[in-house]
């Protein structure tokens, strides 16, 4: 394995007088190896064929980013091919464009006909680009100017990560629970509808899946004590088609007879409340904010599920169902097909919303269809996806919340001695509370068989208090206090080989990486930092091949597509904020380590490297 | 009623159902006046200072210890701290700085706890007994006091909340930057 050391430092600056000093890193004998709880059902056997997408769930490259995930595999490989390690040092930018919202920018540009769209932060202005033209002029700006309120539900920034261009429409939510269509000719809206309620804490930040006339989307809100929910709406009309709820009585989580959940933990009837103390499912989190994926292949959706809440797990004994796992349901109907839980009784705020990567891929001899999910608590999960078996799972990160994955059984192997207690504080626990990788999703190269996956290495102590609900107000119950993870570096670029179930290569970087990465067909990997430095790397070595500084850390989704004139572009926004980034998008005081549920403790020199803002930027080569 | 603000569940504190038994009207202090009090801010424009109206409930909070230490304990159990964590913000701003959104004086924070504000502040007026709003906010008031600031021995801050002089309120809410070279209380005639 090698690892490229890539760790800014300020020369001989002199310290803030706000910023805290950050906290030493936690031992490297604290956390477990890879070699000690890494497990697999079946040793590699990559002679049996070639890790690649499907043809039905990535279909041939056209040119364009038509949703978040560039195909339905979730890839987000671009076959464009002009922008090379040999001339990537001559990359430039074309064009910048100001979004006039200094708020964290999660979102993907998508680009359809010769046009960009982008939607911001709250308030989750979308603007609509002419590529044909220089400058890329403004064709339309849609502003749906949504409950200011809502900013105040918002557990981690005003985020919102991204819409998706289908059949003439652009859709995509509002951080105050709407989601709309939007006409891409006239910038008008088709169809307005409201889901989420603010006053009960529910909001909106994830990326709309649109498959097959459906729009699938899920709901924020997992520290303000909401029940989780996924709905299917319409494309057409926006009417709700069916809500299926991840907490509570079977028939309102969708689970009927077509439901076979692969380990026995998950069979059982009305988990979703039997696996709670009284009535506590009813607020009790699993909140769908991250990615839906659809499977043309196999017609089924899998729904990442959030943690449970509150944060404090004393006040929710049992396995908490149907929070922090995955569902395969019907897409038409919601109906819930299987589960898998990664963090059952989570209680260190695992969510299980991470990316789902729908791969052919080749274990145990043969070739079979996986789905690689990249997880909160720390594990890289190969599962094979028609029955939600766990086929292996990797620590990638630093883990010493759990010991691995019974793979009989499929249940996480709790490490007591950093369980969370109430009034004791709980030293070390890695991976810290955002997990050993947050929603920013990785990307996939069928040239190298490789995940890039973009993560954090920090820890945290913790230390759990009684909480009230109070609807529309916070329902966590902890004292957090997050660190750096072994080494110090607070972020990480890794290879992963999924086949050979080991990183090829790593790329350390000072912060944690809280942006996507996007795989080109060049061989290039590129990702943001969050101190502003937009970095192209070898997809084979990791050499740090170009790097660009932008006005403001990224922590968005770059993309890859041909322009009008055939050329190569790159685009990512720029506009730090989010969970990692609220001390500089705040405002959060650096000197209260536990603000921002403990994240300013280990990103309070952040505002030393850069400040809020918000710019589009295309980048291409001289041509 | 507490109906609009639902508030349910076993793990609710009973404070809060005590609040909330008293009936459609409950009691606030005698001295509560039959009209709601106007404050003014002190930047009217073309006058050097307005007149501050002060609010007479305000001054049984001032250098009283017990209110800030109670203020602390509800700042708490009301999940003011799952936004404000401890002072530091989050998903609320921050209350460690100097910077007021809606006012730094004790009368002006109790009157944001009690009508909300609309960046997602909630409204606690006739949801939780005006006694402890005044101790909310008097705890809220001494966080970014220097002597509260000074007490902080490691990352949490405003553990050591100092009580809150009356001095700290004194004055119009505003004075000019230190070593200003404009002597801004000169009026202009307008003389050519």
């Amino acid at each position: 394995m090698r690892t490229v050391v890539l760790m800014l430092t300020l020369s001989a600056a002199p310290a803030l007088a706000l910023a805290q000093t950050i906290p030493s890193p936690v031992p490297e004998n604290e956390v477990f190896t890879r070699e000690d709880i890494g497990h697999a059902l079946a040793a590699p056997t990559p002679e049996a064929g070639h890790t690649a997408p499907s043809a039905a769930n990535a279909p041939e490259d056209d040119g364009q980013w038509s949703m978040p995930s560039k195909n339905y595999a979730s890839t987000r490989f671009s076959s464009l091919k002009e922008i090379t390690p040999a001339n990537v040092r001559t990359l430039k930018p074309d064009f910048s464009f100001s979004l006039a919202v200094n708020k964290g920018q999660e979102a993907a540009p998508i680009v359809v006909d010769n046009t960009m769209y982008v939607v911001t932060a709250y308030p989750n202005i979308v603007y609509a680009l002419d590529l044909t033209k220089p400058g890329a002029p403004l064709k339309w700006i849609f502003a749906p100017k949504p409950a200011p309120a809502s900013q105040g539900l918002a557990c981690c920034d005003v985020v919102n990560r991204g819409g998706t261009v289908s059949n003439g429409k652009y859709i995509f939510n509002t951080l105050d629970g709407q989601t709309i269509a939007v006409d891409v000719k006239t910038g008008r809206a088709l169809w307005r509808t409201q889901l989420g309620n603010i006053n009960r804490g529910e909001t909106i930040t994830m990326a709309p899946t649109v498959a097959k006339g459906r729009v699938y989307v899920g709901d924020s809100g997992g520290e303000m004590g909401v029940r989780g929910w996924i709905v299917a709406l319409d494309e057409n009309t926006g009417k709700l088609l069916w809500r299926g709820y991840d907490t509570g009585p079977d028939a309102e989580v969708l689970i009927g007879p077509e439901f076979k959940p692969h380990y026995a933990g998950d069979q059982g009837k009305d988990l979703g409340v039997q696996s709670w103390p009284p009535q506590a499912w009813k607020i009790g989190g699993g909140a769908s904010w991250g990615w839906i994926t659809y499977d043309p292949e196999l017609n089924a959706l899998y729904q990442g599920v959030g943690n449970p809440g509150p944060w404090n797990n004393e006040q929710r004994p049992g396995d908490n169902k149907w929070t922090a796992g995955i569902f395969a349901r019907d897409p038409a109907t919601g109906a819930a097909r299987w589960y898998y839980q990664y963090s059952p009784h989570d209680e260190h705020d695992y969510d299980g919303v991470n990316e789902q990567i729908l791969l052919d891929m080749p274990f145990a001899g043969k070739m079979q269809k996986v789905l690689i999910h990249i997880d909160r608590n720390g594990y890289v999960y190969v599962m094979e996806r028609s029955t939600g078996t766990v086929l292996s799972a990797d620590p990638f990160g630093p883990v010493n919340s759990s010991k691995g994955v019974d793979l009989q059984t499929g249940r996480l192997i709790v490490n007591p001695a950093k369980q969370t207690k109430l009034g004791e504080t709980v030293r070390n626990i890695c991976p810290t509370a955002s997990g050993a990788k947050d929603w920013n999703p990785s990307s996939f190269s069928p040239q190298t068989g490789l995940l890039y996956i973009p993560h954090e290495n920090m820890c945290m102590d913790w230390m759990s208090s009684e909480v009230n609900y109070i609807a529309g107000t916070p329902y966590v119950g902890a004292l957090v206090h997050m660190k750096p993870g072994p080494g110090g570096n607070r972020g990480e670029l890794t290879a992963w080989d999924p086949v050979q179930r080991r990183p090829a290569w790593a790329v350390k970087e000072n912060f944690p990486i809280w942006s996507g990465t996007v795989v080109t067909a060049g061989d290039i990997v590129f990702y943001g930092t969050m101190d502003g430095w937009f970095k192209a790397v070898n997809a084979r070595t990791g050499d740090m091949l170009w790097r660009y500084k932008v006005d403001s850390g990224i922590i968005s989704q770059p993309i890859s597509y041909r322009g009008p004139d055939g050329h190569q572009y790159i685009a990512v926004l720029s506009g730090v904020g989010g969970w990692s980034g609220a001390v500089v998008s705040g405002p959060v005081d650096p000197r209260d380590g536990s603000a921002a549920l403990g994240m300013v403790n280990v990103m309070s020199d952040l505002p030393k490297y850069t400040t809020a803002g918000g710019t589009l930027y295309v980048f291409s080569l001289p041509h | 009623m507490c109906s609009r603000f639902p508030i349910n569940l076993a793990a609710l504190s009973v404070l809060m159902l005590a609040a909330c038994n008293r009936g459609p009207q409950p009691a606030l202090p005698a001295e509560q006046p039959s009209r709601p009090i106007l404050i003014d801010s002190a930047l009217d424009p073309g006058v050097g200072y307005s007149l501050v109206t002060t609010d007479p409930r305000a001054a049984a909070y001032y250098n009283n210890a017990e209110a800030v230490n109670t203020g602390k304990r509800l700042f708490q159990q009301y999940n003011c701290s799952g936004c404000h964590s401890n002072g530091g913000g989050g998903m609320g701003p921050d209350l460690l700085d100097d910077v007021w959104i809606y006012g730094s004086r004790l009368e002006q924070i109790h009157q944001t706890l009690v009508e909300g504000r609309p960046n997602g502040m909630p409204s606690w007026g006739n949801k939780v007994p005006d006694q402890q709003l005044w101790q909310l906010a008097v705890y809220v008031r001494s966080m970014s006091l220097p002597q509260t600031l000074a007490a902080e021995t490691d990352n949490t801050p405003s553990q050591s909340p100092a009580p809150v002089p009356p001095e700290a309120d004194q004055g119009a809410g505003w004075s000019p930057p230190p070593a200003t070279t404009n002597d801004y209380t000169t009026t202009t005639t307008g003389a050519d």
